[in-house]
């Protein structure tokens, strides 16, 4: 405890970095992720293909691509440029899978429908099929939000500054304290970012609480469903 | 008034759907295309809107080939009605009925107040507006079906089995709401059944479609029982069975309608 105390400006700066680094990542992971996911579920032959794309990229050690990467990008090594597009094409190969089954998930009746009363395609899929992909794609975004602040600690291991830090420098330095502080932080870090997405959720899509089944009876009065009107 | 000119769809693997059809639907009226699963008639109702295009003949609204009309504005202009609602489970009931109206580019305001005139129209009480469609029972859910497909007052109704998934009361009761709807608003309705009962009590013109998309016969019900084309309509109007051939008896010297099993089926009015 006494180490914290004394070091509470350093865990500070480092979680405000930490959060540099992984929110971009997982924004840009859940945008990108979602054109392609869309694609995968449209087009049959273009599922297996990205799908296992995915699977590729994400059996790729990360400090393996932390360090080839700037080969590709010209960034340099200790960049946190380089650490953020590692860290999002992580996100990418975790929730592309999610963002296909999400859309797969939208019932074919309803896109018929929306179809049927006059929705192009482009309106279709904002007003239509986004919306109802909604609650599969917060799932999704909350286990790249999960996985991703945990795999910026590694970026302290090439020298990218993060809340692992605490770990390669308390390690080096033999402090337990600086590690369980390390580690802590981290986990609570994930756990706000996932509680924010999970809120996020509730108030964009107010419908999918309401109509999940089983639920509307303590919520929702069930008077509605006695009586057909005359 | 809609025509079908010598429509034919055939997919690619060579199933035929609708085979040769000839039809006219005459305004302000409503005509059943009737038939067991595959006999093409929902293909034949969604070619009108441009959910399936032919691959051969040609389908006309007032004289206009579909075909040349841009498919969404087309569908905008037509109202659509299907089984199980249809409805957008992330809108409440009043968006859903809003939904055509504001796509049209009907400003809110009023595209509010015609959604709830319109829920008033289909028996829906005011505080259903602002429910999920999941919160209502599945007649309500068709009752907002309907209200969504006139909502933008098209000229044409396309119904494509809307009461095929409640319960044979509830569906009882549409039907009649239905027929007053119809009764009141005089719209051009298509309506895709397998129920023959619903057809003849539906229908001032009943179609009668058969696999491969062959229209068998087309007229009015009376026609269908007073002069089945052959034994697949007898058979699917049930005039070779008992159910259709009625004879009286007197009971308590009342003239009563009896089937031929002797099952009664009504009192004749003097």
């Amino acid at each position: 405890m006494n180490w914290l105390v004394q070091n509470v400006g350093l865990v500070g700066e480092l979680l405000l970095v930490h959060l540099a680094l992984s929110v971009p990542a997982i924004i840009l992971s859940f945008v990108i992720a979602i054109p392609i996911g869309y694609l995968a579920h449209r087009q049959r032959w273009a599922r297996g293909v990205l799908l296992t794309l995915c699977g590729v990229l994400y059996a790729i050690p990360s400090l393996a691509l932390f360090i080839a990467l700037p080969a590709i990008t010209g960034f340099g090594i200790r960049s946190p440029l380089n650490l953020v597009v590692a860290l999002t094409l992580y996100g990418i190969a975790v929730m592309v899978r999610t963002a296909a089954d999400a859309f797969d998930a939208v019932s074919p009746d309803t896109r018929l429908a929306a179809t049927a009363v006059g929705y192009s395609a482009a309106g279709r899929f904002w007003a239509v099929e986004l919306p109802l992909a909604g609650p599969v794609l917060i799932a999704g975004l909350r286990v790249v939000i999960v996985s991703t602040v945990s795999l910026v600690t590694v970026g302290a291991v090439i020298g990218v500054q993060s809340l692992g830090s605490l770990f390669t420098d308390g390690f080096q330095r033999g402090i337990v304290a600086e590690i369980v502080t390390g580690i802590v932080a981290t986990m609570l870090l994930a756990l706000v970012l996932d509680a924010l997405s999970v809120v996020a959720g509730r108030l964009l899509l107010p419908w999918a609480r309401r109509a999940a089944p089983g639920r509307r009876s303590s919520a929702q009065p069930v008077a509605v469903e006695a009586g057909e009107p005359a | 008034m809609i025509e079908f000119r010598g429509v034919t769809k055939q997919y690619p693997d060579g199933t035929v759907a609708v085979g040769g059809v000839d039809l006219i639907v005459p305004p302000r009226t409503t005509t059943v295309l009737v038939g067991t699963s595959g006999s093409g008639k929902t293909t034949l109702l969604r070619m009108i809107n441009r959910m399936v295009d032919p691959s051969q003949g040609a389908v006309l609204i007032d004289g206009t080939d579909v075909a040349t009309v841009d498919p969404v504005r087309l569908r905008r202009s037509i109202g659509y009605v299907m089984q199980n609602s249809g409805l957008l489970p992330h809108r409440t009931v009043l968006d859903n009925v809003m939904t055509v109206p504001l796509l049209n580019g009907t400003r809110r305001q009023s595209a509010r107040a015609r959604a709830m005139e319109l829920l008033e129209t289909v028996g829906l009480d005011a505080s259903l507006a602002q429910k999920y469609p999941a919160q209502l029972s599945g007649g309500q859910q068709q009752r907002v079906g309907v209200a969504r497909g006139l909502a933008a007052d098209p000229n044409i109704l396309l119904m494509d089995e809307p009461f095929g998934a409640v319960d044979p009361l509830v569906r009882q009761e549409l039907q009649q709401e239905l027929r007053r709807l119809q009764r009141e608003l005089g719209k051009t309705v298509v309506f895709v059944t397998h129920d023959i009962d619903e057809a003849f009590l539906l229908g001032d013109q009943v179609v009668l479609l058969r696999t491969g998309g062959k229209v068998v016969q087309s007229g009015t019900p009376a026609e269908f029982l007073a002069s089945p084309a052959d034994d697949f309509v007898s058979g699917f109007v049930g005039a070779d069975r008992g159910r259709r051939r009625l004879r009286l008896e007197e009971v308590d010297g009342q003239r009563v309608v009896v089937d031929e099993d002797g099952r009664p089926a009504g009192v004749l009015e003097p």
